[in-house]
């Protein structure tokens, strides 16, 4: 269970970075647009997460049900 | 660690109704609906032409939604026709989403012969309730694509004979088109599923304390999680008007 959880966290841990560098990035270059691009940056975060959170569900189903 | 904790995938049946079997989570979402359609009656009787401060606040949230939706599709009338829908969605699954933190949802029920059958159960962690959802949405965006392009425009979309690039592109399109009943579903699924046994666990690790801020997030995800089905099923009815390239 905690192997499955591990290894699917990765690659959202890996996608939520790069997403939070971007929008870092891009707040950096355009200080004015920070409401537009963290509300986007958030919506780009959840569809990441919802990856990792897939693996989660997994888990918790193999150790529980 | 198994005792103290039980999670339950699947909702159970209360009763049935003419032989269609009745789940504790069918139950909820009967609740929340006559809830709403309660709220909706009295908020639509108490409308004034000049609006007070609530009906001010409520007129300024659904004119800002209809004016992003605007944005979105790039036409009026179809912003207009499909803003019942998207906003109605919103609500039912941000309904849904926050009352399951009420007290009395899971642990409301009966109980006999040592077994447990709670009343209500979120229908947002059952996956039977998404999947209908998620329907709804994938049968309104064919439906949308299919009425606003023309049928032979719309499937030439995902038949395509020109080149065999084409044909393949076309075939992935329609593959990722059927995945989408899946990622919709999963998505809502999951994440009010995994919020509920992370609640549960966290009660189970330090009682009282850790659950209290946990439960802060998990409403907190659960209206960005409505969100995103609603804007979802927005952006892929925009992607389905959209006609293909090459079909002018």
């Amino acid at each position: 269970m905690a192997i499955a959880a591990g290894l699917g966290v990765i690659g959202p841990g890996i996608g939520i970075g790069l997403i939070g560098s971007g929008a870092m990035n891009a707040i950096g270059r355009n200080p004015e647009a920070s409401g537009k691009i963290v509300s986007n940056m958030i919506l780009a975060i959840v569809f990441t997460e919802a990856l990792g959170i897939l693996a989660l569900v997994v888990a918790f189903i193999i150790k529980f049900v | 660690m198994h005792e103290g904790i039980s999670v339950v995938l699947k909702a159970e049946q209360v009763g049935s109704v003419f032989g269609f079997p009745i789940t504790n989570s069918l139950i909820m979402a009967w609740l929340v609906m006559i809830l709403l359609i309660l709220g909706a009656y009295f908020f639509g009787r108490s409308l004034t032409l000049v609006p007070g401060k609530f009906q001010a606040g409520v007129e300024w949230v659904f004119e800002g939604a209809l004016a992003y939706m605007t944005g979105v599709l790039e036409s009026e009338v179809l912003a207009r026709r499909f803003f019942p829908l998207i906003a109605s969605l919103f609500l039912f699954i941000a309904a849904i989403n926050e009352i399951e933190f009420f007290p009395g949802v899971g642990s409301l029920g009966l109980s006999h012969a040592s077994e447990f059958l709670p009343i209500l159960h979120t229908p947002t962690a059952d996956l039977n309730f998404t999947l209908a959802l998620a329907m709804i949405a994938f049968i309104t965006i064919e439906v949308t694509g299919i009425t606003v392009l023309g049928f032979s425009k719309y499937a030439r979309k995902y038949v395509n004979l020109k080149s065999p690039v084409g044909f393949v592109v076309g075939l992935i399109e329609l593959i990722s088109n059927l995945g989408r009943l899946v990622s919709f579903s999963f998505r809502l699924f999951g994440n009010i599923f995994a919020g509920e046994v992370m609640v549960l666990v966290a009660a189970y690790f330090l009682p009282y304390v850790l659950p209290a801020p946990l439960m802060g997030f998990e409403m907190f995800i659960g209206l960005i999680q409505a969100l995103v089905f609603a804007m979802l099923t927005l952006f892929f009815i925009k992607l389905a008007i959209v006609a293909p390239e090459g079909a002018h």
